[in-house]
């Protein structure tokens, strides 16, 4: 991924902007998780208990939906796949956001290591790439939880890991850039509000038919709308040319949200 | 100055409207402690930055142990060890982690890094802590892991940055004790503080910084010598009995007038004392001291250091 992005990267960038090394940061980020490894587990949680309480509960209620070929599935298998999405983006955007503001304002912690010979696209790369494998980890639980409830169905399902790797560097990634420029805490009321209405509209728990035509092109412009579909046709074995779209959706974001990234590590810590 | 570690010319840096640095030239010799004394806002930190290479220069020249550091920062910044004014240890690792760590930040090996950890631990008495997390540590305590976190990967030159603000007494001499001993170990280092008395202990040469120019430079001593006399007179006279400090310039070489007291300098501040006496002035109190690099820099910017 990172000789991927690289490049482009180092173009915008001043010269020694990356020395090669961001894994150091991840293996930081190992070690000090090995400390405190419960705040790290509780992300896991939430999507299992919305997957319980919604697919048990209002799926009691509801009855089957219209699946991804149309043909009808359970509400529960139906919500699942929304809710594996969600929990990578949960991850990476928590650890990109939270935790990396905290990181940058208070614990000055990027200000000692631009001091070495890391730049800032180490940085960001290694941040990134932390919160990545965090939304990583929580979707590779959570799809244990699927398969445990019979609800993979397609061997298409194994690309539903490196798929949420996809949708977790590119949370992780505009989640970092959009955090390098929110000022305090209060500015993070922005980011609940960006993304829990997003976890309620991106057919996570309703098909895009019951919305009005309007809303149905807003909820298409969502990035979890595209990984919400991604993860909905892998899991389910309904897999098409079609796919590619939300690939190539990621890619842009992977891309803006690291070079964006970086660049304002730039600005902010080497002025 | 062909060993020098860092030579600078007409170095300048400017923060949008405001010009932190306004023109300086600097040489640091191998192997010397060099000092920027100077009030808080007077360029100093802004001087550390772009010699540390994470700040980029606005203008003149700078060249940092034979590189540039717009190109070579990565370069430089491999042989150099940074000790910033306000701590920035890794508060979610141990102490010896934060060595390990950073020590990893410069690509050094895993084994390496262990052993050099080992090391910096003893060297900065902090042995008995090595498995405690940063936060409770005592102020000292953390500025001496800052000090030796900066050694990780054998610097040739140290940057601090105000070392000893906010420790108490005991801290501070521990401190200076341990830069002390990387002195004799040939370490450079430059060091940026508003304490004379650090300045002193310290610092072989040094320049001394206000609104972003050098207006004085040597060692203690010289500087001592130039721009003071070799002691000092200090009287406090209540309000309504203080004399004009016109009136007792004639007993001395020269006389600065503070909010609280005035200073008189002169060779001899015995004999300036009984001849202030006799010249029928009732100071409540009187005080002889040599003089310093505080006086330095009164006689220089007709301010005091610290206020």
């Amino acid at each position: 991924m990172s000789a991927l992005e690289t490049p482009f990267a180092l173009r915008l960038l001043p010269g020694g902007s990356y020395a090669g090394r961001s894994r150091m940061l991840l293996l930081r980020s190992a070690t000090a998780a090995r400390r405190a490894w419960m705040a790290f587990f509780s992300g896991f949680f939430e999507p299992v208990f919305y997957l319980v309480a919604m697919g048990q509960g209002l799926g009691s209620m509801v009855g089957p939906l219209p699946g991804p070929d149309g043909s009808p599935i359970s509400y529960i298998a139906f919500i699942a796949p929304g809710l594996l999405a969600a929990s990578a983006m949960n991850g990476a955007v928590f650890d990109s956001t939270f935790n990396v503001f905290f990181k940058l304002k208070y614990a000055r912690l990027y200000d000692a290591m631009l001091a070495t010979p890391l730049g800032p696209v180490d940085v960001a790369l290694g941040e990134i790439g932390w919160a990545l494998l965090r939304g990583g980890l929580y979707a590779l639980g959570f799809l244990a939880v699927m398969g445990g409830s019979g609800l993979l169905v397609s061997p298409w399902a194994l690309l539903a890991l490196p798929a949420a790797l996809v949708v977790a560097f590119a949370f992780a990634a505009v989640g970092m850039a959009a955090t390098s420029y929110l000022r305090s805490w209060q500015d993070f009321d922005l980011v609940t509000l960006v993304i829990m209405p997003m976890f309620l509209f991106s057919t996570t728990f309703f098909p895009l038919s019951v919305y009005p035509r309007w809303l149905q092109v807003v909820v298409e412009c969502l990035p979890l709308y595209h990984a919400v579909e991604l993860m909905r046709g892998l899991t389910t074995g309904l897999v098409g040319p079609g796919m590619l779209v939300h690939v190539a959706y990621f890619a842009v974001m992977i891309v803006l949200g690291v070079a964006v990234a970086a660049r304002r590590l730039d600005v902010l810590l080497l002025k | 100055m062909a060993d020098g570690l860092v030579q600078a010319r007409g170095l300048y840096k400017r923060f949008g409207a405001i010009e932190a640095v306004r023109g300086i030239d600097v040489d640091v010799a191998r192997g010397e402690v060099f000092g920027f004394l100077g009030p808080n806002g007077a360029g100093k930190s802004s001087a550390m930055r772009m010699i540390a290479c994470v700040s980029p220069r606005t203008g003149g020249e700078l060249q940092v142990l034979g590189m540039d550091p717009g190109r070579d920062g990565p370069r430089i910044r491999a042989r150099i060890g940074v000790v910033p004014q306000l701590d920035n240890l890794d508060a979610e690792l141990s102490v010896r982690q934060n060595l390990e760590i950073y020590g990893r930040y410069f690509g050094l090996p895993r084994a390496h890094v262990r052993e050099k950890a080992r090391e910096l631990l003893a060297f900065a008495q902090l042995t008995e802590r090595a498995d405690d997390p940063v936060e409770p540590l005592s102020g000292g305590m953390k500025r001496r892991l800052t000090i030796a976190r900066s050694l990780v990967n054998d610097p040739e030159l140290l940057l601090l940055d105000e070392p000893t603000t906010g420790l108490d007494p005991q801290a501070r001499h521990l401190l200076w004790e341990r830069l002390y001993r990387l002195k004799r170990e040939g370490v450079t280092q430059i060091i940026t503080t508003h304490y004379m008395d650090e300045a002193e202990q310290l610092c072989d040469r040094l320049v001394v910084m206000d609104h972003g120019v050098i207006v004085a430079e040597g060692s203690p001593a010289e500087l001592i010598e130039r721009h003071a006399t070799r002691e000092v007179l200090e009287l406090r006279f209540a309000p309504e009995a203080r004399p004009e400090p016109e009136v007792l310039a004639p007993l001395v070489e020269r006389v600065e007038s503070l909010p609280d007291r005035l200073l008189l300098y002169t060779a001899d501040g015995e004999r300036a004392q009984a001849e202030v006496a006799r010249a029928g002035h009732r100071p409540l109190s009187a005080l002889v001291r040599r003089s310093s690099l505080e006086d330095v820099f009164l006689s220089l910017t007709g301010r005091t250091l610290v206020d």
